[in-house]
């Protein structure tokens, strides 16, 4: 990092930590939804980016912490921090099986993908038929009090809300940064541009593999946690859908796989394009269902085809950040 | 539970396993070909189910006169998909192709739902009402001439392929891409041919799903992971093996409806997948790589 990319993150957190000061409560909401989707975004790209290895069925980690915390919470009245631990221990899990199920038997590329959305389908179904936690009928939690701030049991105002989310985006960009930099990421990286090649040179493929996999869905299961305390409210059909997975991936990917600013610059697009066509939608007046998705749909063709390495490398070169594209 | 109930899940599982069939058979014709993952491959189908209910309702076409007509559409539409938007990303990384493919399947979704609406549509013929009665057993007319029809799809996409020189050519690229340029072949062409082909089975198959189940717009995902299912169980890139995991996976879902609760019927799909993802990764016809 130069003294320029310096000074642009230095204004980035000041701007960031003063938000809920300057903002209304609609652009903070907005704003907790973008770090929300930088942070899942940030975790699948240790395991896509850095690893190579696509998963797409990263909401089942979002779920599963989820349902597990609040149902902590709901039955037990024990609170999100302890949740946090089963969630970890369940989502880093249910990673190893799928990693250890795929990478054991040569698994990979598409086959893989799809493993992964096998296992969150089959994970959406079993649920919403697990009527401890409420099956399709959804599990509720009771709704925050918005005056004083409880911290301990995540109970509170819109800002403190973003104020978590924010400490969780910063806490995964720094870790994220770390292990690009350690022994681990390069190892990934190797793997990630020719496996073949990286055993030849003595890599233990199936072992940083499966470190790949562990990392990123332990590090998905606080959003979960933070999504059930934030919404209160969870559904299967919502919460485990294929749909949800997609829209994880797709910050990253936008903004630029394999990098550390890609994931928060491409949830932050994303986002800020799905509101803004929303309001565009409401105020010409033509409010049919799916009119939204379908410009979704149509920008992300753009991206796609014209900007096929991501927004965020050829920003970083025309801000004069870091000419390997902010890696 | 009876035998009788048994059997006649079974069949009518096997039936609709056909038409499954019939639609991995299009996956599976263009992965194993072009290399590219079709995502938008249920929401293609549901393309089609639109245009059977809608030339039904409108111009009273019946569903098996239509499918002449919305497979060839279906197959012009799968050759100018190909050479116009996705032969430019054949070189692309995985993952690009499926941004690409998955933008294309968000567009069709949602502007099946703007023209359609949410609420499911049917197309109902009154002649294949009363099931067909073979003694204890009751055969669905419309299940079976829906397999029919997947049938008969299927032998000419095999025989097309097995005796066409433009068939054997394809399978050349499928074989050895380099060696295809090389003898001349126009690979391009081929692969835009090919999506064509794999859209028209979707197609066909579309027009037949009509008689199955109700469609609304929410169906296309669900189909698109039902065929990598059933193409992954049956062996990816093995046309056999397309039919054969389609009614493994059609019986499956008939059995676990009937035993269990018709909601849970995926699942056992999906369990289907992780045991044959264990112990025979190259699909139950399917060869090693």
């Amino acid at each position: 990092m130069n003294r320029r990319a310096v000074q642009w993150l230095g204004a980035l957190a000041a701007l960031l930590i003063a938000l809920p000061a300057l903002a209304g409560s609609y652009l903070l909401s907005l704003a907790t939804l973008i770090l929300f989707f930088a942070y899942t975004g940030q975790a699948w790209n240790v395991m896509m980016g850095f690893a190579g290895q696509l998963s797409l069925g990263h909401a089942l980690y979002v779920g599963v912490g989820a349902y597990a915390a609040a149902a902590l919470f709901v039955h037990f009245g024990i609170g999100p921090w302890a949740g946090l631990w089963l969630a970890l221990a369940l989502c880093a899990l249910l990673g190893a099986a799928i990693g250890f199920l795929a990478f054991r038997f040569g698994i990979s590329g598409v086959y893989f993908a799809l493993l992964t959305i096998a296992f969150a389908e089959f994970t959406r179904i079993g649920f919403e038929h697990f009527d401890w936690v409420g099956a399709s009928g959804g599990l509720f939690l009771k709704v925050a009090q918005r005056e004083h701030t409880d911290l301990v049991n995540l109970r509170g105002s819109p800002a403190m809300f973003y104020y978590v989310m924010l400490a969780l985006t910063a806490a995964a960009f720094g870790f994220c940064a770390w292990l690009a930099r350690s022994r681990a990421g390069y190892y990934w990286l190797a793997i990630r541009e020719n496996e073949e090649a990286a055993q030849a040179l003595g890599i233990h493929t199936f072992r940083y593999k499966m470190l790949a996999v562990l990392v990123s869905s332990a590090m998905t299961a606080p959003a979960g946690v933070f999504f059930a305390f934030y919404y209160n409210n969870l559904f299967p059909e919502q919460i485990f859908n294929i749909s949800r997975s997609i829209e994880i991936i797709l910050g990253p990917i936008i903004g630029g796989l394999g990098t550390l600013f890609g994931p928060i610059l491409g949830a932050a697009v994303l986002t800020v394009l799905a509101d803004g066509l929303t309001e565009l939608v409401a105020a010409v007046g033509w409010e049919v269902p799916g009119v939204k998705q379908v410009f979704y749909g149509v920008v992300l063709l753009g991206v796609v085809m014209f900007l096929p390495q991501g927004i965020w490398p050829a920003l970083a070169r025309r801000l004069g950040i870091g000419a390997s594209g902010g890696r | 539970m009876s035998l009788d109930l048994v059997a006649n899940t079974v069949i009518g599982g096997a039936l609709t396993g056909l038409v499954y069939g019939l639609m991995a058979l299009g996956l599976s014709v263009i992965f194993g070909v072009v290399r590219v993952v079709n995502f938008a491959h249920g929401e293609m189908m549901t393309i089609a189910m639109y245009a059977t209910v809608a030339l039904f309702s409108a111009l009273d076409l019946d569903p098996f006169v239509a499918v002449v007509p919305i497979a060839a559409a279906f197959f012009a539409a799968g050759y100018l998909l190909q050479a116009g938007l996705i032969n430019p990303f054949i070189t692309r990384p995985e993952h690009s192709q499926f941004m690409l493919l998955v933008a294309l399947a968000i567009i069709i979704v949602n502007a099946l739902l703007m023209a359609f609406g949410p609420d499911a549509r049917t197309a109902q013929l009154d002649y294949l009402l009363d099931p067909i009665e073979l003694g204890p057993l009751l055969i669905d007319r419309g299940k079976l001439a829906a397999a029919a029809v997947a049938c008969v799809a299927s032998a000419a996409l095999f025989a097309f392929f097995r005796y066409t020189l433009t068939g054997t050519a394809i399978r050349a690229c499928a074989d050895n891409y380099l060696g295809a340029a090389v003898v001349g072949i126009r690979i391009r062409h081929l692969y835009a041919l090919t999506f064509g082909l794999g859209a028209a089975c979707v197609g066909v198959a579309g027009c037949m799903m009509v008689l199955l189940v109700d469609v609304t717009p929410a169906l296309g995902p669900a189909y698109t992971l039902l065929a990598f299912v059933i193409v992954i169980v049956g062996g990816l890139g093995s046309l056999t093996g397309a039919l054969l995991g389609g009614v493994l996976i059609g019986v499956s879902e008939a059995l676990a409806g009937v035993l269990f609760v018709p909601s849970a019927k995926s699942m056992f799909s999906f369990a289907l997948l992780v045991l044959v993802l264990l112990f025979r990764p190259q699909g139950l016809l399917g060869r090693r790589t």
